[in-house]
C-alpha cells in the first residue's frame, strides 16, 4: 500500500513536470527511474518508448502504465497512470473554471517561451544518453538515421518504422549468427 | 447519459489514436463535429493550453471537455465528473493494452527474437524521439516564418539560443565540479521561465 502511495506520488510528479508531451518526460524519467531509483535501464526506458509509439494511447501513459505493471503489477500499472495524469486533471479544471483566456496572458506566453528552450535542451541531453545504449553499431546507427530522417521529412505512421525496424533487428542479428559460424 | 458517452468517446480516441499527443488530434475534431461537445477554435485552444501547462494534449483536452461538458448537465460537482469520467475514458485502453503487452514480453523476454527485435527498435525509437525534438528546436529556437521578409539572418532566436547553450553548459558541466550541482530537471525548467518572463520570450 506504501509504495502504490508513492508510486502514484512519484507519477504525479512526472506527469507535473512533463511540458509538452512523452518525449518531454523522457529527461524526468531518466532523472527519476534510472538514475535516482535504479528501477528501470537506460535500454528498457527505449524499450517502452517503442512499444508506447506504435500501441493505441499517448507515450506519456503508456509509458507510466509499463513501469507502474513493472514495479507492482497491474495494480502499480493502474495507479502510475492515474498518477501521471492526476496533474492535467487538477490544472486543466481550474484552467477551465477560472481562468478564460489563460494561454493569452502574456506572462503566460513569456514563461512557456522559456520553458520550451529548456525541454530542447533537456531532451537533447535525454536523447544523447539514450543514444549511447541504443546506437551501438553501424546497423543501428543506420536505424536511427533513417527513422529519424524519415519521421521529420515524411508523414508515414509510427508503427511502421516500429514494426520495420524490430523485423530489421531480427534479420541483421540472424545474418551475424550465420556470419559468425562461418567465420 | 452524457457521462457514459464521454467515456466512450475518449475510450475511442484513446484506442485509437496511436503515437502520441498530436495524433489524438484528427479524432477531437471528428468528435467535436459529431457531439458539438467543443467547437474547432476550442481544440486550437487546447492545444495553447497543452502548450502552456504540464501533460499530454491527449489528456488535458479530454480533461478540459470533460469539465465544459459535465458542467453543463447541472449535477453538483458535474464538471469535476466529467472531466475524470473523460479522462479515464482516454487511458483505459492504454492500461489495458499496455498491461498485456507488459504480460507477453514477461514471457518472451529472454527469447532470441524478441531480443533481437528490440536491438532494432531501440535505435528507431531514439530516432522517433530527436525526431520531435527537432520540431520542439523549430519552435523555440528559430523563426522560420521570418524567412522571406528579413532574409537568412531572421530566422535565428538568439536571445532562445544564447539560453539552450547556456544551459546545456550548466547541465553538461555543473555536475563535474561538485556532485551536489547535479540539479533536478525542474530547476532549469523554472529558470527558464523567470528568463523567458524578464526578456519576454514569445
Amino acid at each position: 500500500m506504501k509504495e502504490l502511495g508513492y508510486l502514484f506520488l512519484l507519477f504525479a510528479r512526472i506527469g507535473g513536470l512533463t511540458f509538452g508531451g512523452g518525449y518531454a518526460m523522457l529527461p524526468i524519467l531518466q532523472r527519476e527511474l534510472v538514475e535516482r531509483l535504479n528501477w528501470v535501464t537506460e535500454e528498457e526506458l527505449a524499450d517502452y518508448y517503442a512499444i508506447g509509439q506504435c500501441t493505441p494511447g499517448i507515450i506519456a501513459v503508456n509509458t507510466a502504465t509499463f513501469i507502474g505493471t513493472k514495479r507492482k503489477g497491474v495494480i502499480g500499472g493502474i495507479v502510475a497512470t492515474l498518477g501521471v495524469v492526476f496533474p492535467s486533471l487538477v490544472i486543466i479544471s481550474i484552467i477551465a473554471a477560472f481562468l478564460e483566456g489563460f494561454a493569452d496572458y502574456p506572462i503566460v506566453i513569456h514563461a512557456f517561451a522559456g520553458i520550451r528552450v529548456c525541454v530542447c535542451v533537456l531532451v537533447l541531453n535525454a536523447i544523447i544518453s539514450l543514444w549511447k545504449k541504443a546506437v551501438i553499431d553501424l546497423p543501428t546507427l543506420i536505424i536511427f538515421l533513417v527513422v529519424g530522417i524519415g519521421s521529420v521529412f515524411l508523414n508515414i505512421s509510427a508503427v511502421l518504422y516500429v514494426v520495420a525496424a524490430g523485423v530489421a533487428g531480427i534479420i541483421i542479428q540472424l545474418l551475424k549468427a550465420k556470419g559468425g559460424k562461418k567465420a | 447519459m452524457i457521462f457514459l458517452q464521454l467515456f466512450y468517446e475518449f475510450f475511442k480516441t484513446g484506442l485509437f489514436a496511436i503515437g502520441g499527443g498530436l495524433a489524438t488530434l484528427p479524432f477531437l475534431s471528428q468528435m467535436a463535429e459529431k457531439t458539438g461537445w467543443m467547437t474547432q477554435a476550442d481544440i486550437a485552444n487546447m492545444v495553447a493550453i497543452s502548450e502552456s501547462t504540464p501533460g499530454p494534449l491527449g489528456v488535458n483536452m479530454a480533461t478540459y471537455v470533460g469539465y465544459t461538458t459535465g458542467g453543463l448537465t447541472g449535477i453538483p460537482f458535474g464538471n469535476i465528473l466529467g472531466a475524470v469520467i473523460a479522462t479515464l475514458g482516454l487511458i483505459a485502453p492504454s492500461i489495458i493494452i499496455i498491461i498485456i503487452i507488459f504480460k507477453i514480453l514477461q514471457i518472451f523476454k529472454d527469447n532470441k527474437y524478441v531480443k533481437a527485435a528490440f536491438y532494432g527498435l531501440r535505435p528507431a525509437s531514439t530516432g522517433m524521439i530527436a525526431a520531435a525534438g527537432i520540431s520542439v528546436v523549430e519552435i523555440s529556437l528559430f523563426h522560420l516564418g521570418l524567412l522571406d521578409s528579413n532574409g537568412f539572418a531572421g530566422i535565428f532566436n538568439w536571445p532562445a539560443i544564447i539560453l539552450a547553450v547556456v544551459l546545456y553548459l550548466l547541465i553538461k558541466f555543473l555536475p563535474k565540479i561538485n556532485k551536489k550541482l547535479n540539479f533536478h530537471p525542474v530547476v532549469y525548467l523554472a529558470l527558464s521561465a523567470v528568463v523567458g518572463i524578464i526578456l519576454q520570450f514569445e
